[in-house]
């Protein structure tokens, strides 16, 4: 008898248990789905927009429910539509950001494994001051140098051009990949390097025999860095580049204060999404090794 | 012919000087330990003979050359590390292959080091395994493998064994021995473990704080070790230490220390009498395994003391106690048939031939 109860009274605190586990469970997802969806909403608004008739965008609202579906706001924006007196569309400066993104998140990814390894594998007397003084680099505005690159692009004749862009990034972007890579390669045991040299290995045969491959967690993190960070940016592009040598993130702002007074609702969500699209392709196909390149140190 | 020459190395890391003037030297096939505690300058002083730290000052001779400005690759050595220092991302093979690549080795050459050196260690089944999918015994024999690949003229070891559990390392000591009774290279092997050095080197250098403190034959240090930490380090558990005052007893001279019934004379050998040359304080040292119960396996010099059982401690093969004289604890090591059991009073016998006598002062053996 004295069993049955004792039973009886564990149920009914396992029913209260599981009863709470629900009850918090469905107020976390709950929750979840609403930011989720405050995040995703502005992103469906675009796409929407982009494939809405201007007259139904102006009837309904911004922010409606498509009525109707039209493709043509897509190949007006990629090819036609005029921006500054030019009428090619966003073509040109996509390629002039995809120009200059490439060659900017290599070189500056390259330049940054080759200094996190000579500062964490190859010290010398002052090398902590050198890191030092880079890191500076990281908390300082980028509109601090917009004068002096200004200067310097005119004084070495690349004023207005995307190898100038190129070169302000990958100065620009040195802090950063360096501070990534460095504080990777201090988790490389010494060890290694040691018995590399005493192999017989040197410098170089030591950073691409030894350390390049056990480089790539952090590789992939600096260039899904590097290159979100080049494509999204907007103030060295406007500034030092004019007309049609903008990056495509220029060329939207340009867009969206053009002379007539009709908004283009339609084409500008189109041509938005298209500046969008490489950085989103990076990171879909990339972000799982992102989370997991900052997570993990070098050696398992 | 020397291996190894070292005169007079110091090192300093800024203003603190790591080591102060050691001079080693090894004959052509011989197996020197370097021991000592931990921080007192065995790896810097392997690295320096490495060529990985530089050096403050003083000469490093590997065979007849002077090796102070030559580079790690260029010194003919090969190395172990206590980490292992395995390239994560090779293959065994590959990580056996890296050093002959770097030094332009021919193909069909390597392949047949490899051969070898995998069928001397048993490690053929691992050839293609990477350093992650291997255990730590294993690694440690990979390790081995990729230093003897190459036929260095000096092979160094850094705490080989220390990242290995106690069965494993006891096995990995015995392969270590008889692959260098085979190979037959002189070798420096850097230990904090006294039974390792004891067990495989032909001389040991016990370092502290820096210096060599003695540089001898394992049974020379054992026997007679130079100093008080050299005869506290060797030898476990540790020689007892006892104060003692030298008196004369009936002629003969003696040790008075204090027991359990008051002041206790035991008398010294000749020899250790001729030694003494008036010094009037001492430390009286003894190792356990010469302190015994009297009476039993009795020799010739014996010196009886009465001391009360503190502690047991069975081990199996032998019975460790403590036991207390005076304000000074000491252990003896006895026979498990014989041992004493806790809070017996015994009378113990010294082997007086095999103890030591130290300056109180210096702390040096007299
Ligand atoms: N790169 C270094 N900079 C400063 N001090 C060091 C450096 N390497 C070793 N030391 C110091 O030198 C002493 C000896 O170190 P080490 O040779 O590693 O000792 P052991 O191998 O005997 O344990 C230690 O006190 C250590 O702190
Ligand atoms: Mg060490």
């Amino acid at each position: 008898m004295a069993e049955a109860v004792y039973t009886g009274t564990i149920d009914r605190e396992a029913t209260r248990a599981n009863t709470r586990y629900i009850i918090s469970r469905v107020v976390i997802y709950g929750l979840l789905a609403i930011f989720s969806l405050v995040y995703i909403i502005p992103l469906f608004v675009v796409v929407f927009n982009s494939f809405r008739t201007l007259p139904e965008i102006s009837q309904n609202g911004l922010i409606a429910f498509p009525q109707s579906f039209r493709l043509d706001a897509w190949p007006d924006a990629w090819s036609t539509f005029c921006i500054g007196g030019n009428c090619e569309g966003m073509q040109k400066y996509f390629w002039n950001s995809v120009k200059m993104v490439i060659p900017a998140t290599i070189i500056s990814t390259l330049l940054g494994a080759m200094n996190g390894y000579i500062l964490s594998k190859w010290k010398f007397p002052g090398s902590e001051i050198i890191f030092t003084c880079m890191l500076l680099g990281v908390f300082m505005p980028g509109q601090i140098a917009l004068l002096p690159w200004a200067f310097i692009l005119g004084k070495i004749g690349l004023a207005n051009s995307v190898y100038g862009l190129i070169l302000v990034h990958c100065i620009q972007g040195i802090s950063f990949t360096t501070l990534f890579c460095r504080n990777y390669y201090v988790s490389i045991p010494d060890d290694l390097v040691k018995a590399a040299r005493i192999d017989g290995a040197g410098f170089w045969r030591i950073f691409y025999k030894i350390i390049l491959p056990l480089s790539p967690p952090i590789l992939i993190v600096t260039v899904i860095w590097q290159f979100t960070g080049i494509w999204n940016e907007y103030l060295y592009g406007v500034v030092l580049n004019s007309g049609t040598n903008q990056p495509i993130t220029a060329a939207l702002v340009a867009l969206s204060t053009n002379g007539t007074n009709v908004r283009v609702y339609d084409v500008m969500s189109a041509a938005v999404l298209i500046g969008a699209l490489p950085p989103l392709l990076v990171y879909f196909f990339g972000g799982k090794y992102f989370v997991r390149g900052l997570t993990q140190g070098a050696i398992k | 012919m020397a291996s190894l020459t070292i005169r007079n190395i110091r090192k300093n890391f800024g203003a603190v000087e790591v080591l102060k003037g050691i001079d080693l030297e090894a004959r052509t096939g011989e197996f020197i330990a370097l021991v000592g505690p931990s921080g007192c300058g065995k790896s810097t002083l392997l690295a320096m003979i490495a060529g990985l730290e530089t050096i403050t000052s003083g000469e490093i001779y590997i065979g007849d050359r002077l090796v102070n400005a030559v580079a790690p690759k260029d010194r003919d050595i090969a190395m172990v590390f206590q980490s292992y220092a395995l390239y994560p991302t090779m293959t065994v093979r590959e990580n056996m292959e890296f050093g002959m690549q770097s030094r332009g080795v021919p193909k069909d050459e390597q392949k047949s080091a490899i051969a070898r050196v995998a069928a001397l260690l048993q490690i053929e089944a691992l050839l293609h395994r990477k350093p992650g999918q291997l255990s730590g015994g294993q690694r440690q024999r990979v390790a081995m493998g990729r230093a003897l690949v190459r036929d260095p003229l000096l092979f160094l070891f850094d705490e080989p064994l220390s990242n290995l559990d106690a069965k494993l390392r006891v096995d990995m000591r015995t392969e270590i021995k008889k692959l260098h009774h085979r190979v037959g290279k002189t070798t420096v092997y850097v230990t904090h473990d006294q039974i390792e050095a004891m067990t495989l080197a032909s001389r040991i250098a016990v370092m502290h704080q820096g210096e060599v403190q003695q540089f001898d034959e394992p049974q020379v240090i054992y026997d007679s070790p130079a100093n008080m930490f050299v005869a506290g380090f060797m030898g476990s558990p540790s020689m007892n230490f006892i104060p003692g005052e030298i008196v004369s007893d009936n002629g003969r001279t003696a040790v008075q220390v204090k027991g359990v019934d008051g002041p206790t004379i035991l008398p010294l050998t000749a020899s250790h009498a001729a030694r003494l040359n008036g010094s009037k304080q001492v430390i009286f040292g003894i190792r356990p395994e010469h302190v015994s119960r009297s009476g039993i396996g009795q020799k010739a010099d014996i010196a009886t003391i009465r001391a009360p059982v503190e502690v047991v401690e069975p081990t199996g093969a032998e019975t460790m106690a403590v036991m207390r004289l005076g304000d000074q604890e000491i252990t003896g090591r006895f026979d498990p048939d014989v041992a004493p059991v806790m809070g017996e009073t015994i009378t113990l016998g010294f082997d007086m031939s095999h103890a030591c006598l130290f300056d109180p002062a210096s702390r040096r053996l007299i």
